[in-house]
């Protein structure tokens, strides 16, 4: 475990600009009009900002294992309310359903 | 437990060391703090009480009583709102457990005082704005807000949401804080495994306080931004699915039916193991069974939905991952009994409380189980059957254990002992109390009177006439304790250190403790059971 491991500056900047870059790249994926993978495309783009930020910003990658472990715990129960939910969404009569 | 340390001898003590309103409003010592949560809840609970009264009475006889049906409405909205917000989920957590669990792992306070003094400032913001919407549009939504009521209500329901988000933050400040107490202040030689299992069943509690109540908070947010924004997501009008509203709120309120018995079964552990003077059975399989549970509430959901329009696949799954809670609770069960065997049983009135939480539990849990079977809850969902359920788990287990902890702590807390005979009278009143008020529900709902409703027609008469009357032997059980504690502050017997004879590590300082709780650091030789 590094608890006093200090990232550069540079690094910090590296991963700001990305974030800069992918943001852009989300509103030009917009604009192409991708149809039904337009979500998955932005759900997927937003992801990778995400584990930029938990990587460098919140240094999990420098963080022990016990730590990664606990985040990724947050990750399955995120996965369960998703799963579920769109297990039953997904399984409806759609006849009777609302969606 | 073997330990080699012990409290001051001096007068000295938490409650007189520091004086004024400042040195309790700023004071970062966990039992001041726990007892100004006490104060606190236990106002919200007579508040609640009263609600709870004003809806028996109500029912007491078909037609108008006392309440016009939106007045019935916004007061059974307050009633389960505070009961379970402002109460039962903080109830014993911040109470007892703010209280005990650092001097139950030897340590001088919780890991972060200040974060734990904040929780309370937040716990009290929340719990204002809460009450404010009382002198507002009154909300009447039911304390669960379902979609697309809360949506169109006219109430101030943004109001309400906002404080149960705030009131979650406060919750989420005191789990973190528990779980780092509890991995990192644990006295010398005190390993996972020789901790009490009240602060195992606060430790799983504080793990699902972390984990479930953000999206609670989320989901109230979204709520929100439907009704100021018309966002579309649970408004079938605009796209939305009212259901989802339900997963996602469910997704934390069930795991919260467990922040609210956990903690209860913590207690019961404690007390069970103490008045039979005897080792507690299964130390481990208690211990786990906590983890066991907190981890099967987050998939079980879906129980509260079997006649939303839920898929019959996904109520099929949910229906059989509910049954699996019955396991680790089972354990527990099971546990206590084998611990009562063969010991030296003292009724004392925390045991009678114990065992009245044994009782009435075991008919909430099993109650549970038939609700569990998804052809069984079609009929029962939305009828008396499940109040009767509801408050047979929440009630006769969370609150008889919270009370079982009042008297079984008391002395500790504030140096004085109870009049037991008083205390003892108290818990007949409130366990018969409960049964004759709860026990005609099961068959009220049985016999399909629905649930949330201002009338009902003449035959279900006779039982609500049973029910009404029961509340009132509660609510008197209820004002005897609080005269029973008064009179005992006032003029109670002093309390030895150990008036019980327990071996856990609080009833090895001084009744009531220091200020740091001991005066040497204790050293643990031994487990917290070993009589």
């Amino acid at each position: 475990m590094s608890q006093h491991h200090v990232i550069p500056f540079k690094t910090y900047m590296k991963v700001a600009a990305a974030l800069v870059a992918l943001t852009f790249l989300t509103v030009i994926c917009h604009e192409l009009h991708l149809g039904p993978l337009a979500g998955p495309v932005a759900f997927l783009i937003a992801a990778v900002k995400a584990a930029l930020v938990l990587l460098y910003f919140m240094h999990l990658k420098y963080d022990n294992m016990q730590n990664r472990v606990i985040f990724g715990s947050g990750l399955i129960f995120l996965l369960l309310l998703i799963g579920f939910s769109a297990l039953d969404i997904w399984t409806r009569v759609q006849s009777m359903s609302t969606l | 437990m073997g330990t080699a340390a012990h409290g001051s001898n001096s007068n000295v003590n938490y409650l007189n060391e520091f004086k004024g309103i400042k040195s309790w409003l700023l004071s970062l010592d966990h039992k001041r703090i726990g007892l100004m949560y006490m104060i606190s809840i236990l106002t919200f609970f007579f508040v609640g009480g009263i609600m709870a009264l004003l809806i028996r009475y109500e029912l007491f006889a078909p037609g108008k009583q006392l309440l016009s049906p939106d007045q019935y409405n916004q007061v059974m909205t307050y009633h389960g709102a505070m009961m379970v917000f402002m109460v039962i989920v903080p109830g014993i957590p911040a109470i007892l457990g703010n209280f005990f669990l650092p001097l139950q792992i030897g340590a001088a306070d919780v890991a972060f005082p200040k974060l734990n003094l904040a929780s309370w400032y937040v716990f009290m913001f929340g719990a204002a704005i809460a009450i404010s919407t009382f002198f507002s549009t009154k909300v009447d939504t039911g304390w669960t807000f379902y979609t697309p009521y809360s949506i169109k209500t006219g109430t101030a329901v943004v109001a309400m949401v906002l404080a149960a988000f705030v009131m979650g933050m406060s919750s989420i400040l005191t789990g973190l804080n528990f779980i780092v107490t509890v991995h990192k202040l644990r006295a010398p030689g005190m390993t996972m495994f020789k901790v009490p299992l009240f602060v195992w069943a606060i430790y799983s509690t504080a793990i699902l306080q972390v984990i479930a109540t953000p999206v609670l908070a989320i989901t109230l947010l979204l709520l929100a931004a439907e009704r100021l924004f018309g966002v579309g997501v649970f408004d079938p009008a605009l796209g939305g699915d009212p259901v989802l509203f339900q997963h996602f709120f469910w997704f934390y309120s069930h795991p919260a039916v467990y922040i609210m018995i956990l903690p209860a079964m913590g207690i019961v552990s404690e007390l069970i193991s103490a008045f039979s003077h005897k080792v507690i059975f299964g130390y481990k399989a208690i211990a786990y069974s906590s983890l066991g549970i907190a981890a099967v509430s987050f998939i079980v959901w879906g129980h509260h939905m079997f006649v939303s329009g839920q898929s019959e696949i996904a109520g099929v799954l949910f229906s059989f991952l509910t049954m699996l809670v019955g396991v680790p609770t089972a354990i527990k069960m099971f546990n206590w009994l084998a611990t009562l065997y063969r010991g030296s049983v003292t009724f004392y009135s925390p045991m009678l409380y114990a065992l009245g939480f044994l009782f009435l539990f075991a008919i909430g849990g099993v109650t549970g189980i038939m609700l569990a079977s998804m052809g069984v809850d079609v009929h029962f969902h939305d009828t008396y059957f499940v109040v009767a359920h509801f408050h047979y788990v929440m009630v006769g287990g969370t609150l008889m254990a919270l009370m079982g902890g009042f008297y079984y702590w008391f002395p500790k807390m504030f140096g004085k002992m109870v009049d037991d005979r008083l205390a003892r009278m108290t818990f007949v009143l409130i366990f018969i109390g409960f049964n004759v008020t709860f026990f005609p529900q099961f068959i009220l709902g049985a016999m399909g009177m629905p649930r949330r409703y201002f009338d009902y027609i003449a035959p279900y008469e006779s039982l609500n006439k049973i029910s009404t009357m029961g509340s009132w032997l509660i609510a008197s059980g209820f004002l005897l304790s609080l005269y029973a504690m008064i009179k005992a502050l006032k003029s109670g017997e002093k309390a030895p250190s150990n008036p019980w004879g327990a071996k856990t590590l609080e009833w090895q300082t001084s009744s009531p403790p220091p200020h740091f709780n001991f005066d040497k650091k204790p050293t643990v030789t031994g487990g917290p059971y070993d009589y």
